[in-house]
Formats: C-alpha cells, sequence, structure tokens
C-alpha cells in the first residue's frame, strides 16, 4: 500500500511542481498517473523512491514513512523503470537484469534460476539474451530488458515512468498486454506514469489526472470516464469517454444483460469469430472495419452466438451512460 | 645513418640500460600520477567550484618550461637531501600528468549519460558501487586516453630529466651535446621516438580491450 500525505515538491523555492497531493494506492494495484507534459508525474514518482527529496507532506510504503527508512535500502525494495529505460550500456543483458541481485549477493544459482523466470516472463529468450549487450536489441526489447531488471529482486511495490513510451501502437498494446498478464501472476503494487488516456484506462485499476502540480481526479477508469469531476477531466479524457470506456467492458458483460443473437448459418461466409474475452472497444472495431455484419462469440472453443452493431449500441446506451 | 648503427652496436648494454631507466622513470611517475588524478577527478565531479580552480591549476603546470620546473624543485627538495636525481625527475613528471590524467577523468565521468546514472541510484547503489559498476566502466576510454597522453608526453620530457642527473635516455642527448657528438643525441632522440611510439601503440590496444564490449563502434 502506497499513501500520499499532503505532498508538496518545490524546485528551488519558486517552481511548485507537486502542489498538496493526497491519495492511497491499495495493494497489488495498478494506478496511473495522467496528465500533460509537466504536470508533475515523474516528480510525484521519483519522490516515493527519494531520488527526489519531499518538500512537504508524507509518503508511506506498507504504513512505514519512507523518510524514516535507509535510503538505499528503499530503492532496493522498490523496482523503478525509468523514462528512458536507462540500461547499463557496459553489462550484457544478464547483468542488467540481476544488477540489485547483484548488489544483495546472492548466490549463483539463485541468480541464473531468478534470470531465466524473469527472461521467460517478458518473452525473452534467455540463453538467446545472456551475453548480449543493450545497444544489440531494439527498442522494445530493451524496455522490456528494464522492467525484468526492475522486477528481479521481486520488490512489492514498482514505480514505472511511461514504460512504454518508445513503443509503436502495435508492440506496445502487445507489451501492455504481456505485462498485464504477468500482473495477474505477480500482484505488486504499481505506479505508472503516461500520458496516454487509452493506456490508462487499460493499465490502470486507478488513475490520477494530474494538472500543474494539482490532483485533479483519482478514481477507477470508469468512474473517471462517466463522471469527470470537473471542466479539466472532461477535456483531458476526451470527447469520445464513452467509446473510450467500452474499452473496460468484455463480451461477457454484455452477455450478462442481454441475450446473444442465434448464430446465423446463412450469413458464415461473412463473419469474424471472437472470444467471450474480447473488450467490447475491440469488437466494435472489428465490426466497423472488417465488414462482417456479425461476430461468432466463442467461449472455451464452443460458438455461443453472435453479436451486431446495435448490440454494441444497446448496451452503451443502457450499461454505461 | 650508418654511424648511428654501429654506435647502437657498439653500445647496446649501456643504451639499453638507458632505456630501462626511461621506463622506470616515465612508468612510476605515470602510476602515481593515476593513483592521485584518477580519484581527484571522481571528486571532482561532485564539487564544481574545487573542478574550476583545479583544473586551472594543472594547466598552469603544464605551462611551465619543463627545465625551470626541474630548477625550481632542486632549492625545494635539497632539505630533503634530494635536490637532483631520481625523485625530483619523477615529482615533475607526475606534476606535468595531473592534466590530463584529471581532465578526462572529471570530463568522462560528467559525461556518463545521467539516465543511467538515475537508473544506478534507483536501484539503490550506493555512491562507491554506482562509481565501480557504471560510472568508471563507461568512462574508462576517455580516461584511458588521457593515461595515454601523459605517458606519451612523459617519454618526451623525461629526456630532460637527465640533466639534473636522474639517468634515462636523455643521457645521450646530454653528453652528446657536451662532446659535440651528433651521432649519440640522434642516437638518444630515436631511441626515445621509438619509446613513444610504442608505448602508444601498447596503450591504444590496452584503451580497446578495456573499453566495454557493449560500447557501439
Ligand atoms: N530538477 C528540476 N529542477 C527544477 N524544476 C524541475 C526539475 N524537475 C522537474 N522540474 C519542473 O517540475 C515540473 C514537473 O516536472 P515533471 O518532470 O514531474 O513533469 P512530468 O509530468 O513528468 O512531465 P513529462 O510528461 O514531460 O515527463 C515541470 O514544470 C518541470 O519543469
Ligand atoms: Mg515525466
Amino acid at each position: 500500500m502506497i499513501k500520499f500525505d499532503g505532498v508538496t515538491k518545490v524546485y528551488g523555492d519558486k517552481v511548485k511542481a507537486v502542489d498538496d497531493v493526497s491519495f492511497e494506492v491499495p495493494e497489488g494495484n495498478i494506478v496511473v498517473f495522467l496528465g500533460p507534459s509537466g504536470c508533475g508525474k515523474t516528480t510525484t514518482l521519483r519522490m516515493v523512491n527519494r531520488l527526489e527529496s519531499i518538500t512537504e507532506g508524507k509518503i508511506f510504503v506498507n504504513g512505514t514513512d519512507v523518510n524514516s527508512l535507509n535510503q538505499i535500502e528503499l530503492r532496493r525494495n522498490i523496482g523503478y523503470v525509468i523514462q528512458h529505460n536507462g540500461l547499463f550500456p557496459n553489462m550484457t543483458i544478464e547483468d542488467n537484469v540481476m544488477a540489485v541481485p547483484n548488489l544483495l549477493s546472492w548466490d549463483r544459482k539463485k541468480k541464473t534460476d531468478r534470470y531465466n523466470h524473469l527472461m521467460d516472463l517478458i518473452g525473452l529468450n534467455p540463453d538467446e539474451y545472456r551475453k548480449r549487450y543493450p545497444h544489440e536489441l531494439s527498442g522494445g526489447q530493451q524496455q522490456r530488458v528494464g522492467i525484468a531488471r526492475a522486477m528481479a529482486a521481486d520488490p512489492p511495490v514498482m514505480l514505472m515512468d511511461e514504460p512504454f513510451g518508445a513503443l509503436d501502437p502495435v508492440i506496445r498494446s502487445r507489451i501492455q498486454n504481456e505485462f498485464l498478464q504477468i500482473q495477474q501472476e505477480v500482484k505488486k503494487t504499481i505506479l505508472f506514469v503516461s500520458h496516454d488516456i487509452d493506456e490508462a484506462i487499460k493499465m490502470g485499476d486507478g488513475i490520477a489526472i494530474f494538472e500543474g502540480g494539482k490532483l485533479m481526479q483519482y478514481d477507477s477508469p470508469s468512474e473517471l470516464l462517466a463522471r469527470p469531476k470537473n471542466e479539466f477531466v472532461r477535456e483531458f479524457v476526451g470527447q469520445d469517454r464513452a467509446l473510450k470506456s467500452l474499452s473496460l467492458h468484455t463480451v461477457k458483460d454484455l452477455i450478462s444483460e442481454r441475450m446473444l443473437r442465434k448464430a446465423d448459418g446463412l450469413q458464415k461466409h461473412n463473419k469474424k469469430t471472437i472470444t467471450v474475452e474480447t473488450n467490447l472497444r475491440d469488437a466494435l472495431s472489428i465490426l466497423l472495419n472488417q465488414e462482417a455484419d456479425q461476430l461468432f462469440v466463442q467461449a472455451n472453443n464452443k460458438l455461443v452466438g453472435a453479436m451486431r452493431i446495435d448490440d454494441v449500441e444497446a448496451y452503451l446506451h443502457h450499461h454505461i451512460k | 645513418m650508418n654511424e648511428i648503427w654501429n654506435y647502437i652496436i657498439e653500445n647496446q648494454a649501456s643504451i639499453g640500460a638507458y632505456m630501462l631507466e626511461h621506463i622506470q622513470l616515465v612508468g612510476l611517475s605515470v602510476i602515481i600520477a593515476i593513483a592521485i588524478g584518477l580519484p581527484l577527478g571522481i571528486y571532482l565531479t561532485t564539487n564544481e567550484e574545487l573542478a574550476e580552480t583545479v583544473l586551472q591549476v594543472a594547466n598552469v603546470i603544464m605551462t611551465v618550461p619543463s627545465i625551470a620546473l626541474f630548477g625550481i624543485m632542486i632549492p625545494i627538495l635539497s632539505i630533503i637531501n634530494h635536490g637532483i636525481g631520481f625523485v625530483p625527475a619523477v615529482i615533475a613528471l607526475i606534476l606535468y600528468s595531473q592534466l590530463p590524467i584529471i581532465r578526462n577523468t572529471y570530463v568522462a565521468i560528467n559525461n556518463v549519460d545521467p539516465h543511467i546514472r538515475d537508473a544506478a541510484n534507483g536501484l539503490g547503489m550506493s555512491t562507491m558501487q554506482r562509481l565501480l559498476r557504471v560510472e568508471i566502466p563507461n568512462a574508462l576510454p576517455i580516461i584511458m586516453a588521457g593515461v595515454r597522453q601523459a605517458v606519451v608526453m612523459n617519454i618526451g620530457i623525461g629526456a630532460i630529466a637527465a640533466f639534473i642527473g636522474a639517468g634515462g635516455l636523455g643521457v645521450l642527448i646530454n653528453q652528446g651535446i657536451s662532446r659535440s657528438n651528433t651521432t649519440m643525441v640522434l642516437t638518444g632522440a630515436i631511441a626515445i621516438s621509438i619509446l613513444a611510439i610504442v608505448a602508444d601503440g601498447l596503450l591504444g590496444i590496452l584503451q580497446k580491450r578495456m573499453t566495454p564490449k557493449g560500447f557501439q563502434q
């Protein structure tokens, strides 16, 4: 659990980068910091592991005031993924990933096992990359290694500053999915900086929107989309917030509210098949783009019915707006 | 040319001995200079004001003509009975080495990508761990370039050390001049050049070796 209590950061004696921010992040949650450039996301993040000093207020990690802890100990217990991945160019991938275990003097066997496990987790072959150097990897691979490095000593808390920032949309979406899957397994408490509302909706259990160092709203994604607290948040989440919130619902949710249509055998040449886990936004874009009039829905590899655009529309009207 | 060749053949033993003295003189002074300059250069990255002063002083020392520096040291070191000979020569060479070593160390450490330094801090490295594991390895090629420069320069300046009785290949030049023996002077000059070229080449190889493999060429 992470708790911000009236946290303020002043650079020099003028620039108020963070202004009296208070909120709590429950254990095992991902909270996304969102807001325009310069609104204080990175600064807020970096005060948690004391890479920036706290001017006023307090930050608690699992009930302990971070200022009361040894700075080095604190940082070793918090995984940190920096905005520009920051891999050490002089070290191999293995040495990069094992940077913290090396500081903690783990024995060789434990380190090798952990390295193999982490590389499997992030989808890179452990042996193939072991002796390679960061510059021999693509940007996406480097970012994944940066994440593995932050997770190496299994810290309960992670700070991630735009970890998927430099990626193209396709790879980005894939890595987001992979990361969410990993999170299901590891259940860490994560502060995640982004300036992409779609990423925030997808990744966050909660979203904290900042503007000029002030916390504008802190809520669950669906709450934020449904009830923006003020004009700034409304503008920031955009006109299409109803559409955006579709990505928070799956076909399963739709089924629980309304019956699916019978799969119409006659139109089988003009169909696409999706699973019940597909989110409604993706389902809608398939319907809009793929020129399929209906989608066949599968659960556990069995066809359970079909859906059309009007089903999504009706769901949107009745259950989201 | 033939004369020089004959001179070398006839005096192999003594030339070899001078060469060895020369190497000892330069080697010892550069090792001590590294032991002083490297930590000092690293320390200066944490103290900007002092850095400016120290680099300026090192700069000034560089501009003092070597013969004058040897001259200054004679009365000072006479107090401990080492006015001439090996000791003042080594001290002078250490002083001359400081600028390239301190400056390159300072610049190289300062130029380490701030994101990398930030990552090291964020992972919980202590200052010492950050220096040893991240900053120095990444700065090493530039630091080595400074050492290389110091060595080559000192091989040249070391020739003048013979004038205060420190031995080395400068003896050939010194004696050659006083005996108007051009062959001797040339032999000394050529030997010093060869020594400098060989040292430069070897250190170049070492510098490449010490460049972390992960660096893009
Ligand atoms: N070291 C510093 N010294 C002075 N001002 C700073 C410093 N770091 C950040 N600031 C200022 O504090 C404010 C918040 O910066 P911060 O880096 O937290 O923004 P951000 O929300 O992470 O922006 P971005 O999305 O561009 O990364 C900015 O106005 C910035 O100029
Ligand atoms: Mg930032």
